[in-house]
């Protein structure tokens, strides 16, 4: 069992990984495989540095002047860390859900054709067939399918995340982020996100961060497990969870410590 | 307990100390609204009548007229004003929040900005005068238009950047994160859901620039006759107003009095509209 090649083909490599907000240092010397089509949890203490990884991988924090990253970050052989990547067409392919739901402030057929529309020119039964797909992936499509028309925001909070997972989806990216999505949901949405993270994983890849150890236990295949912004320990999650081989990783999946 | 009893009489002293100071200026605020109203209505009610619409300005001397002439050429050179400013404010508000944040470009408009808000009409209106009117020889209603967008295009662009701040950075992150471009994520995103607020901005600007006196004095002018042609000197509410008011003849000081009521209730209803709109934005 290795601790940063599985087996399988990789859809990103992280490779010696700084991260700095300004002068603070928010990752030190990540370096750790994202395998395709399947589930990477990132688990850790507030601050460790895992939303931070996840915010690497799409280059959102190049939105935010003064945060910076060095080292490699390679998908599919390119590096994104490249000052010459194009950004929009990387999240395009690299997708992300955050913490809270963000629906747009516009109706729920267009909050899913949104990000289609922006990559892709469709006909109208085209663009139909795509939004009832997305939201059937993200199932929400029986909940929603005779209100398409209304505007986003009037859906509930567990059906605003499923709305932005749906959106994510429609895009048909091929990296999934995301961002500790049910920490805003209750438990029966919760679950539903976890289905839909367990089904979604037979065409993307996905990582996605939590503070919720079961969480990361129930749906993940390999797990990551960062303290101060270095990555502590990384592999299979069953590993991790039963045979962890450091004594930190230990104390922080037992609730000794975090 | 005695000590908590004390304390307690004390509290409430002082709260209803500040409960009465708060409602003698609520009522000072309000009795001279009321005052303004009624002294308003009880003059310009009686100048309410059809000849006000379908009337011009009467000439010295003669009995009656109306309005007709100042109303129309009111309404072009706000509407063109508000045509002008409103794309140049909104677009200036989303440069300040989505591209130019902390930047210095960004930073100097806001200083500027800022100035030409509290820069007194009057001025605004000389210095149109001086680079519109002086050098082309004639006053124009378009000269009206240039100086009144002086005074509303800072306030919609303040507005707009203001209301744009308001929509949380989550919103546009998740735009950037379907790989939308900057100015997809400005219009599509963040402009739509700032929607009535800017709205708001919109009316209340409107609201600012149609009683605006001093800036039309040196630009618009006035006409004693029904004319449309912005080229030319045009009549116009509040410089009719101004005129009227101080005439000696009883028919102006009567127009005088409804053209000031026509404008008051005009500003009333924009700032009701820009409460609904407010309001529905809250609701959603």
């Amino acid at each position: 069992m290795s601790e940063t090649k599985p087996a399988t083909k990789n859809a990103l490599e992280v490779r010696d990984l700084n991260f700095f907000y300004g002068k603070f240092q928010g990752l030190r010397n990540v370096t750790m495989d994202i395998a395709e089509r399947k589930v990477t949890a990132f688990i850790g203490p507030s601050g460790c540095g895992k939303s931070t990884l996840l915010r690497t991988l799409n280059r959102m924090y190049s939105l935010y002047p003064g945060q910076r990253a060095e080292g490699e970050i390679n998908f599919y052989g390119q590096n994104i860390l490249d000052p010459k990547q194009d950004l929009n067409l990387l999240r395009a392919r690299i997708g992300m859900v955050f913490q809270k739901p963000t629906p747009f402030p516009m109706t729920i057929y267009d909050n899913i054709a949104f990000g289609v529309r922006l990559y892709e020119d469709l006909s109208r039964t085209e663009m139909d067939e795509r939004v009832e797909w997305a939201l059937t992936k993200a199932a929400l499509w029986t909940e929603v399918k005779d209100k398409l028309g209304q505007n986003g925001l009037s859906l509930s909070g567990g059906q605003q995340q499923r709305l932005c997972i749906a959106r994510s989806v429609a895009v048909k990216p091929s990296v999934l982020l995301l961002d500790e999505p049910t920490s805003a949901l209750d438990p029966i949405s919760t679950g539903k996100v976890e289905e839909l993270v367990h089904e979604l994983k037979a065409d993307y890849t996905i990582a996605i961060v939590t503070h919720n150890m079961q969480q990361a236990a129930r749906c993940s295949d390999y797990t990551a497990y960062m303290y101060l912004g270095e990555l502590v320990e990384f592999g299979e999650t069953e590993q991790i969870f039963f045979k962890p081989k450091q004594t930190a990783t230990e104390d922080y999946i037992t609730g000794r410590f975090g | 307990m005695e000590m908590n009893q004390q304390l307690y009489t004390k509290r409430r002293i002082t709260s209803m100390l500040g409960l009465a100071f708060s409602m003698s200026a609520m009522a000072i605020g309000l009795a001279v609204l009321l005052w303004i109203l009624y002294v308003l209505f009880s003059n310009g009610l009686s100048a309410l009548d059809g000849n006000l619409l379908t009337q011009d300005t009467p000439a010295p001397g003669t009995e009656g007229g109306g309005l007709r002439n100042a109303i129309v050429g009111s309404l072009m050179i706000v509407g063109l004003t508000v045509l002008v400013s409103t794309p140049v404010g909104i677009l200036a508000g989303i440069y300040l929040t989505e591209y130019g944040d902390e930047s210095k470009t960004a930073e100097l408009t806001r200083f500027v900005t800022d100035i030409m808000l509290s820069a007194p009409s009057i001025v605004l209106g000389l210095f149109v005068y001086a680079i519109a009117v002086a050098t082309v020889g004639n006053f124009s209603g378009y000269a009206g238009s240039l100086a009144l967008s002086l005074i509303a295009v800072p306030v919609i662009m303040r507005t707009t950047e203001n209301m744009l701040r308001l929509v949380p950075g989550s919103l546009r992150e998740a735009a950037f994160a379907l790989g939308a471009p900057r100015w997809k994520v400005s219009t599509f995103i963040t402009l739509r859901a700032a929607k009535s607020g800017v709205m708001t901005g919109l009316l209340l600007a409107v609201a600012r620039i149609s009683g605006e006196t001093a800036p039309l004095l040196f630009t618009a002018l006035n006409n004693q006759f029904f004319s449309t042609n912005m080229g030319a000197p045009m009549a116009n509410l509040p410089v009719v107003i101004f005129q009227f008011a101080m005439s000696p003849y009883e028919n102006w000081v009567r127009l005088a009095w409804a053209g000031a009521l026509l404008i008051t209730l005009t500003v009333l209803a924009l700032n009701i509209l820009a409460r609904v709109f407010f309001r529905d934005k809250a609701g959603s």
